[in-house]
């Protein structure tokens, strides 16, 4: 009887106050466990559940088609300006307007607004970075025939609208190495989020 | 496929089969059985009503049912989003179909067997998993709001509560918690971020800091008890619990996970908002917001006690208490808080009012538990200037008139 008791004492009071402590959870404690007391739900876990298969190199290349500012994820090829006019008449302007300025889905290239008007947020007086024109050009765009640029027709657009808004020379080549070098003018305001709860409005 | 009618008419004498047949005017009441011999349920119409319902059998047991056809409830469409209809809520949860929807090329049409979740970068071992892996994983469930934070509309006096804030819904969600699968992939010590990539024509793309993957994100393949809806990312999206809602990205195809952010075009040029001249970046966290639900616009009261509703929520954690003033921000009075009150969720609130017929302004203003109170309209141009942006989660105020009449007060 009082080896019983002990017992009960021990997983009663004891092991919910040793669980917590316990960097791990071993699958053979007595389960004296209820769903208030359960260790961290990850402390039982296996090291791995062996689910999923190895993603082969050729898969990821096939699908990673991001590009950071650094540049990482460009590919080959280049482009310039005049190239990237002519792409850009054949495909852009039903909706970002002649020079990329006034289109129905939005400006592209900044103008002088209307009077009395904001001037509208475009690539020349908004955009951090000149890598995004690529990355976002080359994923989404045309926007009734995505994904259906080649590398070099992206490269001539992104000069094309780098130019456009007077970032860059008509003779600048945009290719792997030159895109991340361009400074865009909007980058220098760009600050990261600072609200962090508590009384204060921000 | 071919509709057969169950023979009700043996059961049901007093359904005529012409009102079973009956086209969209006079849709039929009952039940039909296509050729697999399934029951399926169709909408019963005004007409349809007998006289007496105790005098007929009803509708026989159907595979799915059906919201009567004397609920109108329906979402606000236009063309990029599409906007839940906040004054027609009861409780906390948002049915699946009134969820709010935002996406930036349309819903991907996308078969479960043939979508995959490639996670790589970082890590030490890059996999792919099915759908059906994602399921064998340990799940967790978890009842929180999506906010769009985008989410504000103010500047006349005809807005319902759905046109003023419908970007913002509540289900519960499940699925396997980001950190089981960070665990199983073994994430390297210098990754830092992780792109999440959807694969619908958008291919959109969010930066998200790796806090987050471990902290609380679930890769969620349910909404409310069911597979999710395509609007909202079937068959896999990623979810983040308080974050603004683009960045839980659906339909999600991809996470690469990096030592830095890829600033792409949604966090960049999309989903910043301009202060005092800077521009906010990687504005993740939605601020404590509140709206009186009822009575709003176009709703009509009449005089004698009113129970003013509304929802509250904070992407920065619980909601602690809801004030409503009735005499345009004189005096602050605490509505009740339907429990259970739960992290990053919409809470009902409730504050029974005696409405004596005077011309009047009502409104709401929650309190979170980092102790963040809800701004006027007036703060946040105070705090931020005037070029306005995302996450306005001004107090929004409803005003009566002696007629009963409730109209939207435009922000100024
Ligand atoms: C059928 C209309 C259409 C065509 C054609 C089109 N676009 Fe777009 N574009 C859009 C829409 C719509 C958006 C906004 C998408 C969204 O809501 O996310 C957009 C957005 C963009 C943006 C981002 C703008 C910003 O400020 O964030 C860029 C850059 C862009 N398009 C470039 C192009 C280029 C280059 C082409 C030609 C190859 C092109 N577009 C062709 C409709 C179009």
């Amino acid at each position: 009887m009082p080896h019983t008791l002990s017992r009960v004492l021990l997983t009663v009071v004891l092991l919910p106050l040793l669980i917590p402590t316990l960097g791990v959870f071993r699958a053979d404690t007595p389960t004296q466990l209820s769903p208030q007391n359960m260790p961290s739900d990850t402390a039982h876990f296996p090291r791995s559940f062996g689910l999923g298969r190895a993603a082969t190199p050729d898969e990821i290349k096939k699908l990673d088609i991001d590009v950071r500012p650094d540049g990482k994820g460009l590919p080959t090829g280049s482009g310039i300006s005049t190239k990237g006019k002519s792409i850009f008449e054949a495909k852009c302007t039903p909706c970002h307007g002649v020079g990329g300025v006034g289109g129905p889905n939005g400006s592209l290239v900044t103008s002088v607004p209307a009077a009395g008007k904001r001037s509208e947020r475009t690539i020349g007086n908004y955009w951090p970075y000149a890598t995004t024109i690529f990355d976002y050009v080359r994923r989404a765009m045309p926007f009734n025939a995505p994904g259906s640029l080649t590398n070099e027709e992206v490269y001539h657009l992104t000069a094309y609208l780098l130019h456009a808004n007077k970032i860059i020379d008509e003779t600048t080549v945009i290719d792997a190495t030159s895109l991340p070098k361009v400074v865009m003018p909007a980058q220098k305001s760009f600050i990261p989020d600072d609200r962090k709860g508590g009384p204060e409005i921000k | 496929m071919k509709n057969k009618l169950i023979e009700i008419g043996q059961i049901a004498p007093k359904f005529s089969r012409r009102k079973l047949l009956g086209g969209a005017a006079t849709a039929a009441v009952a039940i039909v059985q296509t050729a697999q011999g399934k029951n399926i349920q169709q909408a019963i119409t005004v007409s349809d009503v007998p006289d007496d319902p105790t005098k007929v059998v009803g509708t026989l047991a159907g595979e799915v049912g059906t919201r009567s056809s004397f609920e109108k409830v329906v979402k606000k469409p236009s063309d990029i989003s599409s906007r839940s209809p906040l004054q027609d809520f009861y409780g906390m949860i948002t049915p699946s179909d009134l969820h709010f929807e935002r996406h930036h090329a349309g819903v991907p049409a996308i078969a479960p067997h043939k979508h995959e979740l490639l996670i790589h970068g970082l890590v030490e071992k890059p996999l792919v998993f099915k759908i059906s892996d994602l399921k064998r994983f340990p799940s967790v469930s978890r009842i929180a709001f999506l906010e769009c934070s985008g989410n504000y509309r103010t500047g006349k006096e005809t807005l319902t509560p759905q046109e003023i804030c419908g970007l913002t819904s509540q289900s519960e969600w499940t699925g396997v918690k980001l950190s089981t699968l960070f665990r199983e992939v073994g994430v390297k010590p210098n990754a830092s971020w992780f792109l999440a990539e959807g694969g619908d024509a958008a291919v959109m793309t969010r930066s998200i800091p790796i806090k987050k993957g471990w902290d609380d994100a679930i890769i969620a393949y349910a909404q409310n008890g069911e597979a999710l809806r395509p609007e909202q990312g079937y068959p896999v999206r990623l979810f983040l619990p308080g974050w603004e809602g683009n960045t839980s990205v659906k339909w999600l195809r991809r996470l690469e996970l990096s030592d830095a952010p890829f600033m792409t075009r949604e966090e960049t040029s999309k989903y910043t908002e301009s202060v005092n001249g800077k521009v906010r970046q990687f504005s993740f966290d939605i601020d404590a917001r509140s709206i009186i639900t009822y009575p709003s616009y176009p709703q009509h009261i009449e005089r004698g006690w009113v129970e003013i509703r509304g929802l509250a929520w904070s992407g920065r954690g619980k909601v602690v208490q809801v004030e409503v003033s009735t005499n345009a921000g004189k005096t602050w009075q605490l509505a009740r808080l339907q429990e259970p009150i739960l992290d990053k969720a919409h809470v009902q609130f409730r504050y029974l009012w005696e409405w004596k017929g005077d011309a009047t302004e009502i409104m709401s203003r929650v309190t979170d538990e980092t102790g963040y109170v809800q701004p006027t309209y007036q703060q946040l141009i105070a705090a931020r200037g005037a070029d306005g942006g995302y996450h306005f989660n001004p107090i929004a105020s409803w005003q009566i008139k002696p007629d009963g009449s409730v109209l939207h007060k435009p922000e100024k």
